[in-house]
């Protein structure tokens, strides 16, 4: 199926790979668990009455705000914390393996905070227009309530996803490699209809927003897009923002780095150039191999990766009809097509999109095939609606250089071994 | 400056111009007073706009340095722990490990400017006045080797300083450099010769223990099996050592008079600690961070947390036979660099009685 040589497969010298393969347990091509085919004796789960069935279960009100079943546990974010220096100024990842769809329930939506996250209420909650305005005007919690709003489905991902993976394949586990995503339905008004009620003066050609916690996250935003379509969003998912996402009011700001997604929204301030804040100059900047760096990518490019299976999915059922399944999303514009590779991107067939993102928001792919149980690069590759093509990490390396630390948008690459485990690997010819 | 920006700036100006007062408004909000404007827009912009009337020098600026920035990025911003480093790294741009930092690679002092005065010191943002601003950022182009040491630094000349690496930037042009080479038709066969493994995430061992649970039932031994706890993926630094089995940190030498304590108390504390939270960790798993952990830190000796570098005063009244009972821990509370000159603890202390008391009695109940 593939053509991994027989090298690839060797006993591997250094123990953590032993140990890697030795502790997947799982049975060369052998089903593990749940294997309902060919069964020699009844099975006393169906046989048996069980206790759920005969005794009740918790009543109404149990929790009143509920928490997904206990069996769940590991379904949950998890950073990783060599990463930075403290817990309060850093990220953690979302469990894209483990979910399915495209939306990411806010509970396990990843969080990033630079001064860690605040409470701060809706009754002491206030925000500024400034700067070169006819009216800077001071709006509460309540004021911002009359205003209309709309709702939209969008993802917000860090321009860090996947930054530990420039210099080679590091973190195993797509919630590492690609998780600092999430991609939440928001309720909001258009920034366009605060700036129209402030008056943006005629030399106004830049917003800067900024956070109310103590690190004042703040970024630079360009008039045109500040009156496109961004979002002074109040709830994710029907439900107002979780504390660690901004609540009560943070921006939205479709499409664009997730930096830029200002939390606990306080001050918008309407300047005639960037402010070119410690957040858009010494952070979020893209070091090139000359030595200089590009500053203003806002975008965020087309990407894919495939969740399932993945180095926190292996594959339990041995050979057999196998689902593989991903997520893909553009800042460009929506997505038109993934495909799927299974021998580390020499051939490839077209996925099926079983959900459809709009733009900006994340799609949901599907490959039905069946295994033969042999090793397997998959890959994943997008193409957004412009005609963008995902790239190979080494595409981009060709042209970044090794020194950037955002924007990658590489094609993943995942070695699936005949026991069904999975490693971040990346290859070449 | 690339094409694209070029117009997207163009267009953004006409855009601008097209929002006049006129466009329909709700009336809704009121207007901010001068003085709300003036707390809240502080930023500072390339062009020097913003900045406040002030200004400081190099020697100033170390004091205030040491007082509140060293502890985290170093006496000389040379960095400590992963935090930031500050100064030095000039020419490394092209290197396999560039070191950032504000001499080798910030482009504008303003940034510097507006960084420190609002959002430094981690912890304990904003209190910092506009000239204790100017001080800092004086010392950190000392530190850079930008200025010599009688240099003061100050809104009249602050944009005739220019950045090392002032002209290191330029906006964004993916749109020419990389749009057209990856906007094609896709091929689905035969697409480059057949490929092989060049890397392995497993080979580094840097994914957390603990995350890829599946493989738990029969981890490596020595590692605690976590499968399907909601606090796995804990920790396991390649770069740190492997977790040792919590050090017991230096056995209380007098007993902590923990009976008795008052509940109410402990929870006005535990309210409390949110000032200390951002430098300390307390109770289970508490490492140390940019302040020593302080669990059990009622009763024991002073200096005796291994791993954390303490100040040399700390050490030594360690090493004296100083014990952290409640009555020194109230007076140490009560105006840290008063009680000990030379402490790294940058804090301005409790000068409620009470609060101390609060904050003395959560420590006691996380003793254990």
């Amino acid at each position: 199926m593939t053509d991994m040589s027989d090298d690839d497969m060797r006993e591997p010298v250094g123990t953590s790979r032993r140990a890697f393969l030795r502790t997947a347990g799982l049975a060369a091509g052998g089903a593990v668990i749940g294997a309902a085919a060919g069964a020699q004796e009844a099975d006393p789960l169906i046989t048996e009455v069980q206790d759920w069935a005969t005794m009740t279960g918790e009543g109404v009100d149990a929790t009143p705000y509920g928490m997904p079943i206990r069996f769940e546990g590991d379904v949950v974010r998890r950073t990783v914390s060599w990463l930075t220096a403290d817990p309060i100024s850093s990220i953690n990842f979302t469990p894209i393996h483990a979910l399915d769809g495209t939306i990411t329930p806010a509970g396990c939506a990843f969080e990033r905070h630079h001064s860690g996250a605040i409470e701060l209420s809706k009754d002491d909650y206030r925000l500024m227009i400034t700067g070169l305005v006819d009216r800077p005007l001071v709006f509460t919690w309540e004021d911002l309530q009359r205003f209309p709003r709309e709702n939209h489905v969008y993802f917000c991902e860090c321009a860090a996803n996947s930054g530990m993976e420039w210099g080679g394949a590091q973190l195993n586990g797509a919630q590492f490699t690609h998780g600092m995503i999430h991609n939440m339905e928001y309720s909001g008004i258009p920034l366009r209809l605060l700036l129209q009620e402030a008056g943006v003066k005629p030399e106004g050609t830049w917003v800067y927003v900024e956070g109310a916690d103590a690190s004042s996250n703040g970024r630079s935003i360009p008039m045109e897009k500040a009156l496109d379509d961004v979002l002074v969003a109040f709830t994710a998912n029907g439900e107002a923002l979780r504390k660690e996402h901004g609540y009560p009011v943070r921006l939205v700001v479709p499409g664009w780095e997730g930096n830029m997604w200002v939390k606990w929204l306080r001050r918008i301030g309407v300047t005639d150039t960037a402010v070119e804040s410690r957040e858009e100059t010494s952070k979020y900047t893209d070091l090139m191999p000359d030595g200089r760096a590009r500053k203003w990518t806002w975008t965020m490019d087309p990407k894919s990766v495939i969740t399932a299976p993945s180095p926190q999915k292996p594959i339990l059922h041995g050979a057999g009809p196998l689902v593989i399944t991903g997520l893909a999303w553009s800042g460009r514009g929506a997505v038109a097509r993934v495909d799927v590779s299974l021998d580390g991107g020499v051939n490839w067939q077209e996925a099926r999109i079983g959900t459809q993102g709009g733009r900006y928001a994340l799609s949901r792919f599907y490959l039905e095939i069946d295994w033969d149980g042999a090793p397997m690069l998959l890959q994943s590759r997008v193409t957004d609606e412009t005609g963008y093509v995902q790239p190979t990490k080494d595409q981009l390396r060709e042209i970044r250089g090794l020194n950037s630390v955002y924007h990658n948008n590489g094609i993943q690459t995942w070695a699936v071994y005949e026991n069904g485990a999975v490693e971040n690997v990346e290859v070449g010819s | 400056m690339s094409k694209s920006v070029l117009k997207l700036l163009a267009a953004t100006a006409l855009v601008g111009a097209g929002l006049p007062a006129s466009a329909q408004t709700l009336g809704l909000g009121r207007a901010a007073l001068p003085a709300e404007i003036a707390a809240w827009d502080v930023s500072v912009q390339p062009n020097g706009h913003g900045l406040p009337v002030g200004s400081g020098d190099v020697l100033t600026g170390e004091d205030l340095w040491v007082e509140n920035c060293a502890m985290c990025h170093g006496d000389f911003g040379e960095g400590a722990g992963a935090y930031p480093v500050i100064a030095g790294g000039d020419g490394t741009l092209t290197n396999r490990r560039p070191v950032k930092t504000v001499g080798s690679y910030w482009p504008y002092l303003s940034t510097v400017f507006d960084y420190v005065h609002r959002s430094m010191p981690f912890g304990n943002a904003q209190i910092l006045t506009p000239d204790d601003t100017y001080a800092i950022v004086a010392y950190i182009l000392y530190s850079n080797g930008l200025v010599e040491d009688d240099f003061t630094l100050s809104n009249e000349n602050f944009t005739d300083v220019v950045m090392p690496n002032a002209e290191g930037f330029y906006p964004d042009d993916r749109d020419e450099s990389e749009v057209p080479l990856f906007t094609h038709e896709v091929c689905m066969t035969g697409c480059g010769p057949a490929v092989h493994i060049t890397h392995r995430a497993t080979d580094l061992q840097s994914t957390p223990e603990g995350a890829v649970t599946v493989f738990a039932p029969d981890r490596p031994t020595g590692v605690a099996d976590n499968a399907g706890a909601p606090e796995g993926g804990e920790g396991a630094a390649p770069a740190a050592p492997a977790p040792a089995p919590a050090e017991p940190v230096e056995q209380a030498v007098a007993e902590p008079e923990s009976p008795g304590l008052d509940p109410a108390l402990v929870a006005a504390g535990e309210g409390l600690w949110r000032q200390c939270r951002s430098c300390h960790q307390v109770g289970d798993g508490a490492r140390n961070g940019t302040g020593p952990l302080l669990t059990g830190v009622v009763g024991r000796h002073a200096a005796s947390v291994e791993g954390f570098r303490y100040s040399a005063p700390m050490q030594e009244a360690g090493a004296n036979g100083l014990i952290w009972t409640p009555e020194e821990l109230d007076s140490f509370l009560a105006d840290p660099r008063a009680y000990m000159r030379g402490t790294r603890m940058s804090f301005r202390g409790l000068r409620d009685a009470g609060d101390r008391q609060a904050i003395i009695a959560y420590l006691q109940s996380q003793s254990q």
